[in-house]
Formats: C-alpha cells, structure tokens, sequence
C-alpha cells in the first residue's frame, strides 16, 4: 500500500472524529512514514510498519473519549432551515422518547451485565455463609445429644465448603468476563459513531 | 502494568527523550525502542497530553522539502522528570523493603 492509499484510507474510517483532529493525526502519520523512507526503507514497508489501517483506527478510538465522538456525531452538518427546527421541536415528544429508549436499552445491557455478576459473587457468598453456618448448627446439634443429624449437618457444610472452591474460580472468571466485555462494548459504540455515514 | 502507573512512565520517557535536544515523532519512537515499545498513536495522545500540560511546546519546521513538527521541552517538563526521580527513589526504596528476604523481623 502506498502513503497516499494509507492516508485516504484512514481520513475515511476517522471521518466520524473533529476535522482538525484528524488533519493533525493525518500529517502525524504522514510524517512518520515518510522519516521511514529518509531511512531507506521502501514506501510499502514504511506504510506496514504502521500496522494495518484497521489496527490504526481501533488503536486511535480507543484513545478518545466516547463523549468526544458522540458529541461530533450530534453536530449538524450545516445550518438548519427554520422550518427544520419547527419540525424539530414539534417532533421532539417523538424523536426524544425514542433516543431516552435507546440510551435506556443501552444501560439497561450494560447493567444486566454486572448484575450477573454480582449475582454470581452473592451465590458464592451464601454457599460459604451456609457452609459455615452448617458447621456451627452441627456442633451445636451434636452438643445437645443429637449426634446422627449434627453430623449429617457437619458433612453438608463441609461439601459446601468444597464447592465453594470452584464456586470462586468461576465467579472470578466470569466477572473478568463481564469486564472485557463490558470494554468492548464501548469500544463497539465508539466504532459505529466513527465509521463513514453511507453516502 | 496498572494504566494510570504506566502512563505517567510514558509521559517521562518522551519528555526524556526531547531532554537533550529537540526530537520530532520517529526519532522519539525509535530512540525509545529499546525500552519500551510505542505505538504512533500513542505518542500522539503523550505529545497532546504534554503539550496541553505545558511541559513542551511544539514548533513545525522545514526539513528536506516537507514539514516536520519539532518537540520542545518546557521548564515545567524538565521539572517533572526531576519530579520522577525523586519518586522513584522512594519506590526503590520501598521496593528493597518488600524484597528483602529477612523479612521485618530481624
């Protein structure tokens, strides 16, 4: 690929961030393949070292706030007729129930995200709570003469206790889960804001 | 690495690469190469971050017939790795405390 092909390229899969941003990114990377080829290295090799266009653009929204993109996305690109603002704000019962919707959909994914989580981490909790609930119940049976269901007791906590074990490593795993996922979702949102509106 | 830890890292070591002498993108990545590995955008959003911090300013200038953007330390970017190395000798301190292998008792 060559400079030109890579910079057309990324200008199109930023076009969703400021205009002055991207021109002052655009040189930056312009500059620093053509430092490259002052080394002696060809063009081709130069653009590759940069790493794919697609890794440059996830590697750059991943570095600007989400609010940052949103906010450019909201701006209209020219001024509105007046009409269009009639339109607007006689609309707006319309057009803002349906944008709190979809920001509520949003929370509501994200939020039933970790309630999985923490949902699993209070199973985990009860299971150890009866676990050494069930030893003291136990002890206490066993002390007050009745032995065979004090020991019986003892025996269920303890298998709790066990559980609780693999209980905990699941948990972790899940909720190490979530995490990523959680970051990856908005690094899926950011992405759409960003990419080239169809023409 | 904890982010916010290795990001302050970052920060001194592109503003110890420009300590000597003015330095323009590639060179800061390549002279960096040997420590610690840096993508372009990141040292995009460091020189930002620097520059909105005031601890460097930057200068565009002819070089070869194109332009190239020159980094600039400030005072307040010589600071800052003065800063640095006073932390860390703290850090290195306590860093000699956790491994010792006596432990506290002795």
């Amino acid at each position: 690929m060559t400079k030109k092909e890579f910079l057309c390229e990324l200008e199109e899969a930023l076009s969703g961030i400021p205009k002055e941003e991207r021109e002052e990114r655009l040189n930056f990377y312009g500059e620093m393949i053509d430092d490259r080829i002052e080394e002696g290295i060809s063009e081709e090799e130069a653009v590759s070292d940069l790493g794919t266009v697609d890794e440059v653009v996830w590697q750059i929204i991943d570095e600007i706030p989400l609010t940052k993109i949103a906010k450019e996305k909201m701006k209209p690109k020219r001024k509105l007729k007046a009409w269009e603002i009639v339109l607007l704000a006689v609309g707006s019962p319309l057009w803002l129930s349906l944008l709190i919707a979809a920001f509520a959909v949003i929370f509501s994914l994200y939020v039933s995200l970790w309630a999985v989580a923490v949902s699993l981490w209070a199973a985990f909790g009860s299971v150890v709570a009866s676990g050494f609930g069930g030893i003291i119940g136990g002890g206490i049976l066993v002390v007050g003469g009745e032995v065979p269901s004090g020991i019986a007791l003892i025996a269920a906590a303890l298998v709790c206790l066990g559980l609780s074990v693999f209980f905990f490593f699941g948990c972790k795993a899940l909720t190490k889960g979530s995490v990523v996922l959680a970051k990856k979702t908005v690094l899926g949102i950011k992405k759409a804001f960003v990419k080239k509106e169809e023409a | 690495m904890d982010v916010q830890l290795k990001r302050g890292i970052l920060d001194v070591c592109v503003l110890a690469a420009i300590k000597n002498e003015d330095s323009y993108g590639y060179k800061i990545i390549k002279d960096l190469k040997p420590y610690i590995e840096l993508s372009e955008s990141t040292l995009y959003t460091i020189l930002k971050r620097l520059e909105a911090a005031d601890m460097l300013t930057v200068r565009t200038a002819e070089h070869g017939g194109r332009l190239r953007k020159y980094y600039h330390i400030t005072v307040e970017g010589t600071e800052r790795i003065e800063e640095f190395k006073e932390e860390w000798k703290e850090v290195m301190s306590i860093y000699q405390f956790v491994t010792k292998e006596d432990g506290i008792n002795d």
